[in-house]
């Protein structure tokens, strides 16, 4: 019966936060005209209309009329985009990088914390939220750093529209973080074998557990090497309704990966994947959907292949690619990460995709999010230009159909500051 | 992949900051310093001395170019011959000589080498395993007396990365885990065997200092001094009266008929500390926090030296007429922020203002890929300031990545900007270099082409990296 009562508990904590979604509901209809629409979903609208209404989008098109009492805003001459997403951060569970206690991404813990759930840290109060929104990212992975454990926990997926101490769940758990290569044997017991063997080890005591919870109950069954929650969390990974994502850079490790993938008949998603152009039609093959971040180029013995070249060829082969910062603070650059694949041979149209329907599709939430379509949530940005350029700035930002506020503590400082000094 | 940034767990203190700037106290050393020389006379002028010598390079006119100088309006359509290594003509129109190379860069931007005040290649070199990491002498809060140059190893893969990012000159500093970390060493970007084939001739060395969180958590966290800000200011000072009276000995040894057998012992730690208190050796000042860069103002005047930079300085903007009296650079990066308490007041229009007020601005990196989009760097800061009404034009920004970080490293005579006679360190980029898309083409170093992203010839590769990646994997 414990375990009933586990499962439960599991389920009503992700009711309650999606039905106290923290952002206000959208009022009032609005309609931006005039601009030019990447609907990512499909071609560029040059001179194009897009509708909000009750949080959703309703109307998107060249042809399209604004509806009685809207907003109105002219947008000639800026670039709309859907909100960006972006696939790996700490945001509302960091407030000082170096201050443990107010940094809750990764537990120096050594056991096993596979029921972890980032949802019990999360702060939507934390400085970084706003500080990335008004930048224009408006959905955010937040995934556990790994601690002293290969397997750090479950990771969800949140809007950053949240104005009160609601967190805004898009969808709870979207992956199991677990991490390969010198991360993952560095974490258990040094060698790169020891990290799969353990691996297995936590997979097979899964899938036997899952088969076999009354004989654990009854204590007749056999020990396994993690506790009952934890196994109870890795039921889904085993049943391939939550995929596994391994942070893995040497391109042979990530074969190690894919093939333990095949064996253990789990969904995967390759984090990082430095080195994944060198086995790109692989991981293609393999159907297995890559993060990562387009700005490395620094060797290491876990990547001496790495180049910036990374995400280009990776999508050249057919690999689904995100693009994430893998930074709390610094999410933001998010948009100059995506601007690097593209100078480094990434497609724009791919890169768009990349922080936006890819990483939805990826995450389980395309049906809602990712794309400028009708039904969908409106999450929208408005920008001066290329949402990429390094001189483009934000000029709204919605997130389900609320507009955002501008104020974050950075602009406070800078009201403060700017002209409080007094010069000779 | 990185993982991102961590740092480990520590005890921070609470900083509580609110208060508003009051007028700024005119500058004046306590006391008349006493004369330097016979420490100068005691080093050894030759002790690792410079081996960098131009690579051979031909008379070559860039025609067509924007071009940045740093040193004035932007030219169109222009022109920029290098003959010898040097600048020799910039403008409007030039006449090739004959026999010149003539590279019509119609389309292309050209910018002086990029300059980055802050660097640790060579010091944490790549890749970056527990055998590499020579950059923090973490044995002794005070540790003036060792040299970063005698960590660089010179096949570190950063060095060429960051040259097809544009960078002809960096300074290679020690951490910033002491309160004074040593001397650190300003090198040309160019392909060597030894750092003494790198050391950027005659340029000054630095002195690393560091104030705030580090030191304070390194050796408190062992028990010992210093624990606090306060401790941090007691070592300072401790280590600036002993290099004072060093000083003092020496010149009364000299003055007294220097005669070798009373000669006082040579201590390096000193020695490096009283060629500092004259500026013979640059001050390089690791210090985040508004309050305690003016402490740091306050404890140069106490002993009579001068800061030539402030590192990181993410809160300078809150004290950028103290930066702008006293003439100190702040060498900042765009918007990183809260990774620590002394981080946590960071925003994205301090370089801009600090340029406004008039002080000397600079991009740094302290950071392998930061080092390889300066320009970058630069645009994202550019831009932050115009959204808050500081119109700065690329005239501007350019000084921040190029001539402000010569200065802030005491080179600007010989380089940072596009002017003859000064030496060819040259970058032709593919567009304007404020562009995400944009990326360096060739990259001269004292008139020679060291990179060239479409010839592999001129793509120097470390010895680390011959044979480790595959060069074609299908």
């Amino acid at each position: 019966m414990i375990r009933f009562t586990f499962s439960r508990a599991a389920v009503a904590l992700t009711l309650v936060a999606a039905l106290s979604n923290g952002a206000s509901a959208q009022q009032q209809p609005v309609a931006i005209t005039n601009a030019r629409i990447h609907t990512v979903s499909g071609p560029v609208i040059e001179r194009g209309t897009l509708v909000m209404q009750n949080g959703r989008i309703t109307a998107v098109g060249a042809n399209v009329t604004a509806p009685a009492g809207a907003r109105i805003i002219d947008a000639a001459g800026k670039t709309v985009t859907p909100g960006l997403l972006d696939s790996s951060t700490g945001l509302g569970t960091v407030e000082i990088g170096a201050d443990a206690p107010s940094n809750d991404q990764s537990s120096s813990t050594d056991r096993i914390t596979a029921a972890l759930n980032p949802l019990d840290n999360l702060n939507p109060f934390a400085t970084a939220i706003p500080v990335t929104r008004v930048e224009g990212i408006t959905r955010a992975v937040v995934a556990p750093n790994p601690g002293a454990s290969f397997i750090a926990g479950q990771g969800l997926l949140i809007d950053l529209g949240s104005l009160n101490a609601n967190v805004s769940v898009t969808r709870n758990p979207i992956a199991m973080y677990a991490v390969l290569g010198e991360q993952g044997a560095e974490r258990t017991g040094g060698t790169r074998a020891t990290n799969l063997l353990r691996l297995r080890e936590v997979l097979q005591d899964t899938r036997d557990y899952a088969t076999n919870r009354n004989a654990f109950d009854a204590g007749s069954r056999r020990d396994y090497a993690l506790s009952r929650l934890d196994l109870e969390a890795l039921i889904p990974v085993v049943r391939g309704e939550v995929p596994l994502a391994v942070t893995v850079n040497r391109a042979s490790d990530i074969l190690n990966a894919l093939r333990l993938g095949r064996e253990m008949n789990i969904k995967l998603i390759l984090q990082g994947a430095a080195e994944g152009w060198m086995v790109a039609r692989e991981i293609a093959a393999a159907k297995v959907p890559v993060v990562t971040n387009p700005l490395g180029n620094i060797p290491t013995f876990d990547a001496l292949g790495i180049t910036f070249e990374n995400a280009a060829r990776l999508h050249e082969a057919g690999v689904t690619l995100a693009i994430a910062s893998f930074d709390t603070h610094n999410s933001r650059n998010l948009k100059q990460n995506a601007g690097h694949a593209v100078a480094y041979g990434l497609p724009h149209d791919a890169a768009l995709r990349a922080v936006t329907l890819t990483p939805a599709q990826i995450w389980g939430v395309a049906d809602r999010y990712g794309s400028l379509e009708t039904g969908k949530d409106a999450d929208v940005v408005i920008w001066s230009g290329d949402p990429f350029e390094l001189t483009t700035t934000v000029d709204h930002v919605f997130i389900r159909g609320v507009e955002m506020p501008t104020e974050t503590r950075q602009q406070k400082l800078l009201e403060r500051y700017r002209s409080a000094v007094t010069f000779d | 992949m990185q993982v991102p940034r961590m740092i480990a767990g520590v005890v921070l203190l609470a900083a509580c900051s609110s208060a508003r700037p009051a007028a700024v106290p005119t500058s004046a050393p306590a006391t008349p310093p006493a004369s330097n020389d016979a420490v100068k006379a005691s080093t050894e002028a030759v002790a690792f001395p410079s081996t960098y010598a131009p690579r051979p390079s031909r008379t070559t006119l860039i025609r067509n170019a924007t071009i940045l100088t740093a040193a004035g309006p932007t030219i169109q359509n222009g022109s920029l011959l290098m003959q010898d290594g040097k600048v020799v003509a910039v403008g409007a129109s030039i006449n090739a000589p004959a026999g010149a190379e003539i590279i019509d860069a119609a389309g292309k931007w050209v910018t002086p080498g990029i300059i980055d005040t802050h660097s640790h290649m060579g010091v944490y070199s790549a890749p970056g395993i527990a055998a590499l990491q020579d950059g923090n002498e973490m044995t002794n809060p005070v540790t003036a007396e060792v040299w970063a140059e005698h960590s660089v190893w010179p096949h570190d893969p950063q060095f060429a990365l960051a040259l097809a990012g544009g960078i002809t000159t960096a300074q290679l500093l020690p951490g910033s885990g002491n309160l004074i970390g040593g001397r650190g060493v300003t090198v040309k970007n160019v392909p060597a065997r030894t750092v003494q084939e790198m050391k950027f001739p005659n340029a000054p060395y630095g002195l690393k200092m560091a104030c705030g969180e580090n030191p304070k958590r390194v050796y408190g966290g062992r028990g010992r001094a210093p624990s606090t800000s306060m401790g941090n200011m007691a070592g300072y000072r401790a280590a600036w009266i002993r290099a004072a009276k060093y000083r003092d000995d020496m010149a009364k040894w000299e003055k007294e008929g220097s005669d070798p057998a009373k000669r006082p012992m040579r201590d390096l730690q000193l020695e490096t500390l009283a060629l500092a208190l004259d500026s013979e050796i640059l001050i390089q000042n690791h210090c985040y926090r508004a309050d305690e860069m003016v402490q740091m103002i306050d404890l140069a005047r106490e002993f009579g030296y001068k800061i030539k930079s402030f590192h990181h300085a993410v809160e300078a903007y809150k004290v950028r007429d103290y930066l702008a009296k006293e003439d100190i650079c702040a060498s900042m990066w765009s918007d990183w922020w809260g990774f620590k308490l002394e981080a946590y007041d960071g925003i994205q229009e301090n370089i801009p203002l600090v340029h406004e007020a008039g002080a000397c601005a600079v991009v740094h990196s302290d950071d392998a890929q930061g080092i390889q989009r300066l320009n970058q760097e630069a645009a994202k800061a550019w831009t932050a300031g115009r959204k808050a009404g500081i119109n700065l034009t690329r005239d501007d920004v350019i000084k921040w990545i190029t001539i402000n970080a010569a200065k802030a490293l005491g080179i600007e005579k010989s380089t940072g900007s596009l002017e003859p006679g000064k030496m060819a360190d040259v970058v032709i980029w593919s567009g304007d270099p404020f562009s995400v898309y944009t990326k360096a083409e060739k990259v001269f170093i004292d008139g020679a082409l060291i990179y060239d992203r479409n010839d592999p010839r001129h793509q120097p590769k470390s010895d680390f990296m011959l044979g480790i990646t595959p060069e074609v994997v299908r």
